[in-house]
C-alpha cells in the first residue's frame, strides 16, 4: 500500500467508530465486533485472491469457511473411545472404499479406449462400489450415532491443540477447492460460480445431516479453547488488578482480556497473510496474475497457462476461507451447521471486497471491518428508522407492529443499497487498486 | 399382474407426478434465467429473490380476496391473485434495470459486473421480502385440495396401493404448459419475439435492422417476470412458501438452464424435468416399489435409496458435474434463443 493519507484516514476513521462503540455502547461489544471483522478479514483477503487477482468469481465462500470449521472440530475435540469402538473403523474403511470407487472409475476413463464398454465399466464399478461403500459405512455410522446421542454421538476429534486446526482447516478447503477447481475451472466463469453454489451447499448437507462426524443439527459444543476462559481469568490476580484501576468488575474485564487475545491472535494472523498477500500481488506472480485477469487471450499467447494459474489462485483463496472458518469456529466455541447462511458467509463477503476495493489487499480488510461493522450496527439503526417511519401510524398499529418486528433486516437492504451505489459510483472500491 | 399395477401406482404416486409438478415449477424458473441470460447476456442471481418477493404480493392478494370472500370455486385463490404479483414483480424488475442494469449496459460492462449488481438487487429484494412478509412459512392454498384420493382411489380399482392427485399438482402442470406454449409462440410467431431472438444471436446485426434494443429489453424483463411469479406461485402452492426456499432453488434453475444448454428455452424446459425426475428418483426410498416385484426372499435390508433426500443438492449438483465434464454446452447446444 502506498502511505497516503486518504488511507490512514480511512483506517483511522474504521478505529475511531469502534473506539466510540466501545465508550458509548460497550466494550465486549466493541471487541466482539472487532474479532469478526479481523475474521471476517481474513476471509476478504481470501475472496480478493480470487476476484482481484484473477477474476475468479467464487459463489461457495460458505462451503471453504464451513470446512474450516469443522476442522477445528476434527483437531480440538477429544476422541470418543465409545463410539470408535462402535465403528469407527468401520467409517473410515467405508470412507476409503468410496474413495477408492471414484479413484477406480477415473482410472477406468483414463485408460480405457472411448466407447461403449468404457461407460458401461465406469457404470459397473460405480454401483459396485456404491453397495459395498453403503453396506460398510451405513451400519458403521448408525452405530457411532447411537452411542450416548445426548451427549456424544459422533467420534470427535483429536484432542489436539485447537490452533493446530487452522492450517488443518486450510489444507482442507485446499483440498475441496482442487477438486472443484478442477472440475469447472476452464469452463465460463459462470459455471464455476454455479459449481461453487452447489459445492457449499453440500458441505452445509453434510455437516447438518452426517450426525457420527460432526453431531448434525445438534451442535458441537465446548470445543477447547485457545486461550484461558473468563472464568479461570477471574482467578488471575492481574485481572483483579487491572480491574479495580479501570473500574470495571472483574467478570467484564476477564472478559474483556479474553476479547483481546483472541484480537491479537487473530491480528496476527492477518498480518502474516497481508504481508505474505502483498509480497506475491508485487512479485513476478502476482503480475502474471494481474496480466492473465484482464486479457486472458494475450497471457495465453505469451505462453501462459491460464487454467492452472487459476486453479492455483482458487485453492489459496479457498485456503484462506478455509482458515478463517477454523479460526471463527474457535472464536465461538463451537460449530453450529444451521448458522451456516448463504447470505451472511457468502454474499457478504462479496459485499465487503467490492466496496473495500477490489484487487487491492488493504482495501478488502477495510471492507470488511466497514462492512461487519455496519452489518452489526445497522440492525439497531434500522429499527430506530423503522420507528420513525412509522411513528405516524399509532402504537398500536398491525402494520407498525409487523414492520417493528420485521426491521431487523432492513439491514438487508442497506447491504444490498451499498454495493449497488459503490458498484455504479466508485466501482474501484474505498482503496482502489494501483 | 396387479403386482406390476401397485408397483406403477408407487411409482406413480411418489415419483412420477411429484416429479412432474417439480420439473414444471423448475422449468418455468430456469426458462427465465436462460432468457436473461440470452438476451442481458448474465447469470441472473436475483432469481430467486425476486420470485419470493412476487409471490409475497400473489400471497397478499391471496388474502385480500379471501377477506373480501371472493373464492375461485374448486381453483386456488391465488390463481385470481397472479395478475397483481406479476404486475408488481414486472414494475419491479423494471425499475431496476432502469436505476441499476442500464447504465452497465450503456457502459458495455463485462458480464461479471452485471452478476454483481444482481446481488446487489438480490440483497435488497431479500431484505424486502423479509420485511413485508417476513421470513416464516406462509401456506396459501385453498379450494378442492385432492382431484383423486387415496381412498377413493383404492375403492375404485380394488389395488392395494392407493394414488393421489393433488389438485396443486394439476395446475402446476397445467399452468406450465399454457405458459411454454405462449412463450414458443411468441418468440416464434410474433415480431416481437423474433426482434428478441435477432437480438440474442447478434446484437449489433439486430440494432443495425432497426430494432430497438430498450424494447428488446423490456420485453424480455416482463417475461422473464412473468415466468418468476408463476413458478414462485405454483411451487408455493404445491409445495409450501418459505423465502430462503426460493432463494435456494437458484441452484436447480441453474443446473436446469445449464443442462440443457444455456440460452436455449426448449433446453431449459427438458433440463427442468431432467433435474427434477433425477432428484426424486435417487431420494426416493425404493423398497415399496420392489416390494411388489420382487419375492419376499430377495428383497435387500434398508431402504433401497441411493441418496437421503437431506442430499437433493448433491443431486443436482452431480447432473451439473457430468454435464459440465462431458457437454459443457448442454444437451441443445446453449447461447441461441
Amino acid at each position: 500500500m502506498s502511505i497516503n493519507i486518504r488511507n490512514i484516514v480511512l483506517f483511522s476513521a474504521m478505529g475511531l467508530a469502534l473506539v466510540m462503540t466501545g465508550m458509548y455502547q460497550s466494550w465486549p461489544l466493541a471487541l466482539t465486533i472487532l474479532n469478526m471483522a479481523l475474521i471476517s478479514a481474513v476471509m476478504a483477503l481470501g475472496v480478493n485472491m480470487q476476484w482481484g487477482y484473477a477474476g475468479i468469481f467464487n459463489v461457495g465462500i460458505m462451503g471453504f469457511t464451513a470446512i474450516g470449521g469443522l476442522a477445528a472440530v476434527l483437531i480440538a475435540m477429544p476422541p470418543v473411545p465409545e463410539a470408535w469402538a462402535a465403528g469407527g473403523m468401520g467409517a473410515m474403511l467405508g470412507l476409503m472404499m468410496g474413495a477408492a470407487t471414484i479413484f477406480a472409475a477415473i482410472l477406468i476413463y483414463k485408460t480405457m479406449q472411448p466407447g461403449k464398454l468404457r461407460g458401461l465399466s465406469i457404470i459397473l464399478v460405480l454401483a459396485v462400489g456404491y453397495i459395498l461403500t453403503s453396506l460398510v459405512y451405513g451400519p458403521a455410522t448408525h452405530a457411532i450415532s447411537r452411542v450416548d446421542p445426548a451427549a456424544t454421538g459422533f467420534l470427535g476429534g483429536l484432542g489436539l491443540p485447537v490452533i493446530l486446526s487452522w492450517p488443518v482447516g486450510a489444507l482442507m478447503a485446499a483440498g475441496l477447492a482442487f477438486v472443484v477447481g478442477r472440475v469447472a475451472l476452464g469452463l465460463r466463469s459462470d459455471y464455476l460460480a454455479i459449481a461453487t453454489l452447489g459445492i457449499s451447499e453440500i458441505v452445509i448437507a453434510v455437516l447438518k445431516f452426517e450426525v457420527w462426524l460432526t453431531r448434525g443439527v445438534n451442535n458441537v459444543s465446548g470445543i477447547p479453547r485457545a486461550v484461558p476462559r473468563p472464568v479461570e481469568l477471574q482467578t488471575r490476580d492481574w485481572v483483579q488488578g487491572l480491574a479495580d484501576r479501570m473500574g470495571m468488575s472483574v467478570a467484564e474485564m476477564a472478559r474483556i482480556v479474553e476479547l483481546v487475545s483472541y484480537a491479537i491472535l487473530f491480528t496476527i494472523v492477518l498480518g502474516i497473510l497481508i504481508w505474505l498477500a502483498e509480497k506475491a500481488l508485487n512479485s513476478p506472480w502476482g503480475r502474471m496474475m494481474r496480466a492473465i485477469r484482464d486479457n486472458e487471450v494475450a497471457a495465453r499467447a505469451m505462453g501462459k497457462d491460464v487454467t492452472r494459474r487459476h486453479l492455483m489462485i482458487f485453492i489459496l483463496g479457498s485456503a484462506t476461507c478455509g482458515l478463517a472458518g477454523a479460526m471463527m469456529v474457535t472464536l465461538d466455541g463451537q460449530l453450529t451447521p444451521g448458522s451456516y447462511e448463504p447470505l451472511r458467509f457468502t454474499f457478504l463477503m462479496w459485499v465487503m471486497v467490492i466496496v473495500g476495493g477490489s484487487g487491492n489487499n488493504w482495501g478488502s480488510v477495510l471492507g470488511a471491518f466497514v462492512i461487519w461493522f455496519l452489518w452489526v450496527q445497522a440492525e439497531p439503526l434500522g429499527r430506530w428508522l423503522m420507528d420513525v417511519l412509522t411513528s405516524g401510524l399509532g402504537a398500536d398499529s398491525a402494520v407498525r407492529v409487523h414492520l417493528m418486528n420485521q426491521a431487523a433486516h432492513t439491514r438487508l437492504i442497506m447491504m444490498g443499497t451499498a454495493l449497488l451505489l459503490m458498484l455504479r459510483f466508485a466501482p474501484r472500491g474505498l482503496i482502489p487498486e494501483r | 399382474m396387479e403386482n406390476i399395477l401397485n408397483a406403477l401406482v408407487v411409482l406413480a404416486n411418489f415419483v412420477l407426478i411429484p416429479g412432474l409438478a417439480y420439473g414444471s415449477q423448475i422449468a418455468l424458473g430456469a426458462l427465465g434465467i436462460t432468457l436473461i441470460y440470452s438476451i442481458l447476456r448474465f447469470a441472473h442471481f436475483a432469481h430467486g429473490d425476486i420470485m419470493a418477493f412476487g409471490t409475497a404480493f400473489v400471497i397478499f392478494g391471496t388474502w385480500g380476496l379471501q377477506y373480501l370472500g371472493i373464492s375461485f370455486g374448486p381453483l386456488p385463490t391465488a390463481l385470481l391473485a397472479l395478475p397483481l404479483g406479476i404486475a408488481v414483480i414486472i414494475l419491479y424488475l423494471l425499475t431496476a434495470d432502469r436505476l441499476v442494469y442500464r447504465f452497465y449496459r450503456r457502459v458495455k460492462a463485462k458480464p461479471m459486473i452485471f452478476v454483481m449488481a444482481s446481488l446487489g438487487v438480490m440483497f435488497v429484494t431479500n431484505g424486502l421480502t423479509r420485511l413485508l412478509i417476513g421470513p416464516g412459512e406462509r401456506r396459501f392454498d385453498d379450494g378442492q385440495r385432492f382431484i383423486i384420493g387415496v381412498r377413493d382411489f383404492r375403492e375404485w380399482t380394488g389395488l392395494a396401493e392407493g394414488l393421489a392427485l393433488r389438485g396443486s399438482q394439476v395446475i402446476t402442470v397445467v399452468v406450465a404448459l399454457i405458459a411454454m406454449g405462449l412463450l414458443f409462440w411468441f418468440l416464434n410467431r410474433t415480431k416481437s419475439g423474433k426482434s428478441m431472438r435477432a437480438y440474442s444471436d447478434n446484437e449489433d446485426l439486430a440494432l443495425l435492422s432497426g430494432i430497438n434494443p430498450d424494447r428488446v429489453v423490456w420485453i424480455t424483463w416482463a417475461i422473464a417476470g412473468t415466468l418468476m411469479v408463476l413458478a414462485g406461485t405454483l411451487y408455493g402452492l404445491d409445495k409450501s412458501y418459505r423465502p430462503f426456499t426460493y432463494f435456494m432453488l437458484l441452484l436447480p434453475f441453474f443446473a436446469a438452464a445449464i443442462v440443457g444448454g444455456l440460452g436455449s428455452p426448449i433446453g431449459a424446459i427438458v433440463g427442468g424435468y431432467i433435474v427434477a425426475f433425477a432428484e426424486m428418483g435417487i431420494t426416493y426410498a425404493w423398497r415399496r416399489f420392489f416390494s411388489h416385484l420382487l419375492p419376499d426372499e430377495w428383497m435387500p435390508a434398508g431402504l433401497m435409496q441411493v441418496l437421503p433426500v437431506d442430499y437433493k443438492f448433491a443431486v443436482t449438483f452431480g447432473i451439473l458435474v457430468v454435464v459440465l465434464i462431458f457437454r459443457p454446452t448442454g444437451i441443445f447446444r446453449g447461447k441461441t434463443l
